[in-house]
């Protein structure tokens, strides 16, 4: 059965990714009428979003995964956590370089200490502090555990965070896709390429996921297989 | 809890070591932060409490890095995970700690402060304390935890702020919204939202600080 369903997604997996990302491609750039109001650099925001969404999606992974592992202590989570931060910080880094791309011709400035800027630039902060910690504090059990402890600390501060960065600027320019009407996605077909792009972001971030994921899998077998020899020969 | 505080408060009496190290570290922020900002400008009411807290912040951090690594230097955390207390105690005594030693810097660290930014106010100071009092709390709870995690990895005197400084931003900006308005003569009432917050970071921490620490220590 695991072995059915790791084929499935050593094969099936990338294929998906690959033909939805075609698809999200072509419509963005050929097929989905320019915005009136922001022209072309409104385009971006068919990868912006998703990448966001994703963002979040793959941090809040970190935290349930991280608590699993506190509580069950199994490879598995510890595993799953890791490569979820990994591919999290991708997706982070990606959206904190699209945002400003589309900021500068729209609101005249690369960056603004907005709420929802400010909050995810800590977010990146806070998962890059979290990869560095588990390159310093080395393998096994112990680093994953303080991983873990940050994983969870840092998925209850980033509410916290978001609610004081509201409280204190207020400054706040509405984001598009909450805005309805206007120059929101009230086109048709600029409603379906936003759904295929997330799509084909939900199936990037599973891919990804799944290949960290086999790669950590891979390098703990070989840590054991290490040990094991390590073991025979010091008793022979 | 009270045997473990008193053993790192009797240590700090006898050496004075971390007290000494936290007011200078707090003093030298303020006064390369007063050539930064010049006090005697307008920029004075803007800047103060941003110079405040990033003095705190500063020698906060360094108090913190020294709290686990005397342990660690004369191999006392494992004697100190041997007591026969749960491991969530041993973080309240070291929390406990960090918390008086922070506090007992900033009651000289803020009369001076007063006196290089030329404040004019003293019947704010109260408000003031209060900020400091939630805010040094929260920072202990959060920097307790991590200090002794960044303790046991390579690198560790980089560790602590890496990880500590992203996590207590709200800390830092209620603080500084609090000591802004406080200072400008603005009554408590008017920055209970913030104390709120503060208060509420303060618990929280607190509370998953005391259900995680032993994940931090375990060997």
């Amino acid at each position: 059965m695991t072995r059915v369903l790791r084929k499935l997604a050593d094969t099936v997996l990338p294929f998906l990714t690959f033909v939805a990302m075609t698809a999200a491609i072509f419509m963005v750039f050929v097929q989905v009428p320019t915005d009136k109001v922001q022209g072309i650099v409104q385009r971006i925001f068919y990868f912006h979003v998703p990448l966001a969404m994703m963002t979040f999606a793959a941090f809040g992974l970190v935290a349930i995964a991280s608590g699993f592992f506190l509580w069950r202590g199994s490879r598995f989570w510890d595993r799953l956590a890791h490569s979820s931060a990994e591919v999290g910080m991708l997706f982070c880094t990606l959206v904190l370089i699209t945002g400003p791309i589309w900021a500068r011709p729209i609101w005249g400035t690369w960056w603004t200490w907005d709420a929802r800027l400010t909050t995810t630039l800590i977010l990146w902060l806070i998962y890059a502090a979290y990869l560095m910690l588990r390159t310093m504090s080395g393998t096994g059990d112990q680093g994953a555990r303080y991983a873990a402890v940050l994983g969870i600390v840092g998925a209850i501060d980033i509410p916290i965070i978001n609610r004081s960065v509201y409280w204190w600027r207020t400054i706040h320019p509405a984001v598009l896709i909450t805005r309805e009407g206007g120059s929101g996605l009230n086109d048709p077909s600029m409603r379906l390429t936003f759904e295929i792009c997330m799509l084909a972001f939900l199936l990037l971030f599973g891919w990804l996921l799944w290949v960290c994921n086999e790669s950590g899998r891979l390098r703990d077998a070989a840590e054991d297989l290490r040990q094991q020899v390590i073991e025979h020969e010091s008793q022979r | 809890m009270w045997a473990l505080l008193r053993k790192d408060l009797q240590i700090e009496f006898r050496t004075k070591e971390t007290l000494a190290s936290l007011l200078m570290l707090g003093l030298l922020t303020l006064v390369i932060l007063s050539f930064a900002f010049d006090p005697t400008s307008e920029l004075r009411d803007e800047a103060a409490p941003g110079a405040l807290w990033v003095a705190v912040i500063f020698a906060g951090v360094l108090g913190l890095n020294r709290s686990f690594l005397a342990e660690r230097e004369n191999d006392c955390l494992q004697g100190l995970l041997l007591c026969p207390v749960d491991r969530g105690t041993v973080y309240l005594a070291k929390t406990a700690g960090n918390f008086l030693f922070m506090m007992v810097a900033q009651l000289i660290i803020v009369p001076i402060f007063v006196f290089f930014f030329n404040l004019p106010a003293t019947a704010a100071l109260g408000g003031v304390f209060l900020a400091l009092l939630l805010g040094v709390l929260g920072f202990a709870a959060v920097g307790t935890l991590f200090a002794a995690i960044s303790v046991r990895t390579r690198a560790r005197e980089v560790m602590l702020p890496l990880l500590l400084l992203p996590l207590v931003v709200p800390i830092f900006i209620g603080g500084v919204k609090v000591t802004a308005r406080v200072l400008a003569g603005k009554p408590l009432a008017e920055v209970a939202q913030w104390l709120n917050l503060m208060g509420g970071f303060d618990f929280i921490f607190l509370v998953v600080g005391w259900l995680v620490f032993e994940y931090a220590v375990e060997e």
